[in-house]
C-alpha cells in the first residue's frame, strides 16, 4: 500500500485520538480510540469502517485553514481505495477502474459487443422468450464463469485484507452484528440517528442513507430474482418466461425500480457534495460505477416492459452486456466496497467482543 | 439598510443563545461575528460539554447533580471567589437549558472515553462544540437572524445611559447601525498579547492561547474606556499547562497533557517546584497553568519513565524519548547533572510503591523532600525515559463586564438601558478565579438566554 497515504491517515488519526470529540458518530472512533499507535493494518481497518458520512469533518475544530488541516473522511477514503487496489487479484486489473470512469464505459461497450456477438454466433437453439434470442445453455456458459470467477477474486482479496487487519477466526455473533449494522446502514446515521452531512454541508440528512439502501436492497432483490429463477429452472423444472406474479418477476421489477432510483439519487447527492471530503481521484470511477449499476437496473426494467416488442433482442443484449460488465468488474470497482465493509464490520464486532 | 432591534456582538455559544431567544420573541436580530465563517463560534468551537444540574437522569446525564453539590464544586475551585447569587442563577437554570438546547439542534453523546468521571455532571456535545455551533447557526438562520462574518465591531457609542450606535467594519468598509439594543458576547481579551502583557508583565509573551485568535477584547476595551462597570482581576484567567509545542493560537483540546500525576515536573533549572501528585488530574488541571507561568521563561518539563507511558491519554505530539536521563536533558536543553541529581533525590525519597493505583488517590508518597509528591510517587528508573515541555495555555480571561441577574451592564450612574452581556465577557461576574469544567458553556447558555429575553423585551 502507498506509504504516504497511510502516513497522512496516521498523522490525522493521532490528532483524533488526542481529541475524541467525535466518539459518538460512528464505528470508526471507538475503534480508533482503542489504539495508542496505528499500524498500517489498523489504518486499513479504520479506512474500511469509514462510510464517509462526513459528520466528523463538519464537527472538527482542526479543519483547514487550521494548521492541523484535518480531513479524516478524505484521508481514510484514499487509504480505503488504495487498500482495495492493493489487495485486488489479479493485480494487472487492480488500478484500472476505481479512478477511471472511462475505463468502465469502455468495459461496458465491450460487454455489449460480447453479448451481440454471442447472440449472433450461438443464437436460440429453439428456445422461447429470451431464450429465443440466446439459448439458456449459452447464458449459463457465459454467466456462470463471469459470476463465479470474480467471486473467487474477491475471496482472495478479502483473505489478504483479513490478514492485514489482524482478523481472528470469526464467531457467528460477529457476523450477525455486522449484517445488522450494514442492513440498517447505522454508520450513515450518526450516533443520534439523524443521518450524515453529505449534500448540504453540516445539515444532517437521511438522504444518502436512504439512497444507499435503495441501491443495496434493489441490487439484492435483483440478485434474489435471478437466484430464485435458477432454483425454479433446475430444481422445479419451471422454465422462463415467468408471469408477473411469479417471484423472479416480483423481485426483479421491484429491485430494478429501487436500483434505478437509488443510483440516480446517489449521483445527484454526489453532485451536490463537496468532492474534497472524499477520494477526489476516484470521482470518475465512482460515478461511472454508479451509472453502470443504475443502468443494469434500468435496462432490466426496459427489457421487461418491451420484452414482447421487436426491440427485445437488442435490449436483451444491452442488459446482459451491462450485467456481464458489472460482474466482471466487481473486484476492481466500487462494487468491492460492500465486501470490504462487511469484513471490516465483522472485524470491528470481533475487536469489541475480544477487548 | 435593515433597522435591527438587536445587534449581537460575537458569534459563539452565548451570542447564539441570545440570538435564538430574541428572534423567537419576535425581535429583528443581527449577529456581528468578527471571525471568518470557518472560524466562527469563538472558543465554543473548542468546547466539549455543558455542566448541568439535574435531579434524576437527564439526557446523557446519570443519577443526580444538585444545586448544592454543583455550587460546592464551584466554590472549591474558585476558593470562594464567586458571586453566589449569579452562580446559583446559572446552576439552577442549567437544568431547563439542556432540553432547550436539544430543541434547537444540539445533540449529546455519552461521556467520552477517558472522561467517565464527568458522566454525571457534564453533558457532552456530539462532535464537540463546533457541532453545537453549527446546529445553532442553522437554527438562527431559520429564525431569520442575519449573520455577518468578518464583521469587526470597533466602537459602541455610549450616550448617557444608552448605547446610541454600533460601528463595525465589514468587507472593507466602515458601517454604522443604530439598533434599539445591544448584546455583547465577544469573549475575553486573551488573544491580545499586548493587553495580556500589560496585565501579567513580560511572562505573558510566552503564553499560548488555547482558543480563538479573534477574542482580542476590542469591544471590552472600548466599553471600559467609556467607564462601563467592570469586574475581575486582569491577571485572572482559565489557564492550564499544555504541550509546549502547541501552536500559539487555537491548539484546543489535543494539546493537553494528562501525564503530570505520573511524572516529576521540573523547571529550566531542572528543579521540581510543586507536588505533582496533589490530586487526580481533572481537579488539578487548571492550577498548573499558573504554576508554570511562575517559573523562569514560563516553561516546565515533564519527565516520566517507560512504566508510565500508557497510563494517560495520548496527546497530539509524541514525547521526546531517550535511553538515559542525560540524553533526555540534552534534548530538552536542561542541565544534565542537575536533572540526574533531581531525579535521584526524588527516587531516593520514594517509598513502597506496591499500592500504586493510577486512577485513585493511592497515598504512594515521597518522604523527606520538598516539594513532596503525595500520590503516585514511583521512582523514575526504567528506560526509555520520556519528556514533554509544558507551557501556560490561556483559555479565557476573567476581567470583564459586570452584569446583574438580568445580564444588564451598568456604569457608576446606574444600568445602561439597552446593553446586555453574556458569556466569557461577563464570566468574571461569577468566576473570581479557578475554573470548573463545562461551566463556561453553562454561563454562556444561561446568560445568553437571559440577555436575549431582556433585550427583546426592551426592543419591543
Amino acid at each position: 500500500m502507498q506509504t504516504e497515504l497511510l502516513q497522512e491517515a496516521r498523522r490525522q488519526a493521532e490528532i483524533c485520538n488526542a481529541c475524541r470529540y467525535c466518539e459518538g458518530y460512528c464505528s470508526v472512533f471507538p475503534a480508533l480510540h482503542a489504539e495508542r499507535a496505528f499500524a498500517d493494518g489498523d489504518l486499513t481497518q479504520l479506512a474500511n469502517l469509514c462510510h464517509n458520512c462526513r459528520g466528523c469533518y463538519y464537527a472538527c475544530q482542526y479543519t483547514a485553514p487550521h494548521e492541523f488541516d484535518l480531513n479524516l473522511p478524505a484521508a481514510l477514503a484514499e487509504v480505503r481505495r488504495d487498500s482495495w487496489e492493493s489487495f485486488a487479484w489479479p493485480q494487472p486489473l487492480a488500478r484500472r477502474f476505481h479512478s477511471h470512469g472511462g475505463a468502465i464505459a469502455l468495459a461496458l461497450v465491450i460487454g455489449f459487443a460480447a453479448l451481440f456477438m454471442a447472440i449472433r454466433a450461438i443464437g436460440s437453439e429453439g428456445g422461447e422468450g429470451f431464450y429465443a434470442v440466446l439459448s439458456h445453455n449459452a447464458m449459463v456458459a457465459i454467466f456462470a464463469p463471469t459470476f463465479l470467477l470474480p467471486l473467487v477474486s474477491v475471496a482472495v482479496s478479502l483473505k489478504r485484507f483479513w490478514q492485514e487487519v489482524g482478523g481472528q477466526a470469526m464467531a457467528l455473533a460477529d457476523i450477525k452484528t455486522a449484517f445488522k449494522r450494514a442492513g440498517k446502514m447505522q454508520d450513515l446515521a450518526a450516533g443520534h440517528g439523524e443521518g450524515c452531512n453529505f449534500e448540504d454541508e453540516d445539515r444532517f440528512s437521511q438522504g444518502r442513507r436512504h439512497v444507499h439502501q435503495a441501491v443495496m436492497y434493489g441490487f439484492l432483490l435483483c440478485f434474489a430474482s435471478t437466484s430464485v429463477a435458477t432454483v425454479m429452472h433446475y430444481g422445479l423444472g419451471l422454465h422462463a418466461p415467468y408471469g408477473f406474479w411469479s417471484l423472479p418477476k416480483l423481485f426483479g421489477v421491484s429491485g430494478g425500480i429501487l436500483l434505478t432510483i437509488g443510483c440516480v439519487g446517489m449521483v445527484m447527492l454526489k453532485l451536490k457534495s463537496d468532492r474534497s471530503l472524499g477520494d477526489s481521484a476516484a470521482w470518475g470511477g465512482d460515478i461511472g460505477f454508479i451509472l453502470l449499476l443504475g443502468f443494469v437496473g434500468f435496462s432490466g426494467l426496459v427489457l421487461y416492459v418491451l420484452g414482447g416488442s421487436v426491440f427485445m433482442p437488442a435490449l436483451l443484449a444491452i442488459h446482459l452486456g451491462a450485467v456481464l460488465t458489472l460482474f466482471v468488474l466487481t473486484p476492481f470497482t466500487k462494487m468491492a466496497h460492500g465486501f470490504y465493509r462487511l469484513a471490516a464490520l465483522i472485524r470491528d464486532a470481533q475487536r469489541k467482543r475480544l477487548s | 439598510m435593515t433597522q435591527y432591534d438587536i445587534a449581537i456582538i460575537g458569534g459563539g455559544n452565548a451570542a447564539l443563545c441570545a440570538a435564538m431567544t430574541a428572534a423567537e420573541a419576535g425581535a429583528r436580530v443581527v449577529i456581528l461575528e468578527t471571525a471568518p465563517k470557518p472560524y466562527r463560534g469563538g472558543n465554543s468551537r473548542h468546547t466539549r460539554n455543558f455542566r448541568c444540574m439535574h435531579s434524576g437522569p437527564l439526557g446523557p446525564l446519570v443519577d443526580d447533580y444538585s444545586e448544592e453539590e454543583y455550587l460546592a464544586d464551584l466554590i472549591k475551585v474558585t476558593d470562594g471567589k464567586t458571586d453566589e447569587h449569579l452562580a446559583r442563577l446559572a446552576i439552577r437554570t442549567s437544568q431547563e437549558c439542556l432540553p432547550w438546547m436539544e430543541e434547537r439542534g444540539v445533540r449529546f453523546q455519552p461521556s467520552l472515553s477517558g472522561t467517565l468521571s464527568l458522566a454525571r455532571t457534564n453533558a457532552f456535545f456530539m462532535g464537540g462544540g463546533k457541532g453545537l455551533v453549527n446546529a445553532y447557526y442553522r437554527t438562527v438562520e431559520k429564525l431569520g437572524v442575519d449573520v455577518l462574518y468578518e464583521a469587526a465591531v470597533i466602537h459602541l457609542e455610549l450616550d448617557g445611559d444608552k448605547i446610541a450606535r454600533v460601528d463595525y467594519t465589514h468587507q472593507g468598509a466602515t458601517h454604522r447601525i443604530e439598533p434599539r439594543a445591544v448584546i455583547v458576547a465577544s469573549g475575553g481579551f486573551q488573544a491580545d498579547t499586548e493587553w495580556l502583557t500589560r496585565a501579567w508583565g513580560d511572562p505573558a509573551k510566552n503564553f499560548l492561547i488555547r482558543g480563538t485568535p479573534y477574542n482580542r477584547g476590542v469591544v471590552l476595551a472600548d466599553l471600559l474606556d467609556q467607564d462601563v462597570s467592570s469586574v475581575g482581576d486582569p491577571t485572572q484567567c482559565h489557564a492550564v499547562a499544555i504541550d509546549g509545542r502547541a501552536p500559539k493560537f487555537d491548539g484546543g483540546i489535543v494539546t493537553r497533557l494528562d501525564c503530570v500525576p505520573f511524572s516529576i515536573v521540573v523547571n529550566k533549572d531542572a528543579e521540581r517546584f510543586y507536588d505533582e501528585g496533589e490530586d487526580v488530574w481533572p481537579k488539578r488541571y487548571a492550577i498548573w497553568g499558573r504554576l508554570v507561568a511562575a517559573q523562569p521563561d514560563q516553561v516546565g518539563f515533564v519527565i516520566i519513565d517507560a512504566k508510565s507511558l500508557n497510563l494517560f491519554m495520548p496527546s497530539v505530539f509524541p514525547p521526546l524519548k531517550a535511553d538515559t536521563l542525560e540524553e533526555l536533558a540534552g534534548m530538552m536543553d536542561l542541565p544534565a547533572d542537575k536533572l540526574r541529581q533531581t531525579v535521584e533525590t526524588f527516587n531516593a525519597a520514594c517509598g513502597d510503591a506496591t499500592g500504586f493505583h493510577p486512577t485513585e488517590l493511592d497515598g504512594v508518597a515521597t518522604s523527606g523532600i520538598t516539594p513532596p509528591k503525595t500520590n503516585w510517587a514511583r521512582p523514575i528508573v526504567e528506560p526509555p525515559f520520556y519528556g514533554y515541555s509544558l507551557r501556560t495555555g490561556v483559555t479565557f480571561t476573567y476581567l470583564g463586564l459586570k452584569v446583574d441577574d438580568t445580564a444588564q451592564c451598568s456604569t457608576a450612574d446606574g444600568p445602561i438601558q439597552n446593553l446586555w452581556a453574556a458569556g466569557e465577557t461577563m464570566a468574571g461576574s461569577i468566576l473570581g478565579q479557578g475554573y470548573l469544567a463545562g461551566f463556561g458553556m453553562t454561563i454562556g447558555t444561561v446568560f445568553g438566554r437571559i440577555a436575549g429575553r431582556e433585550a427583546a423585551a426592551y426592543a419591543n
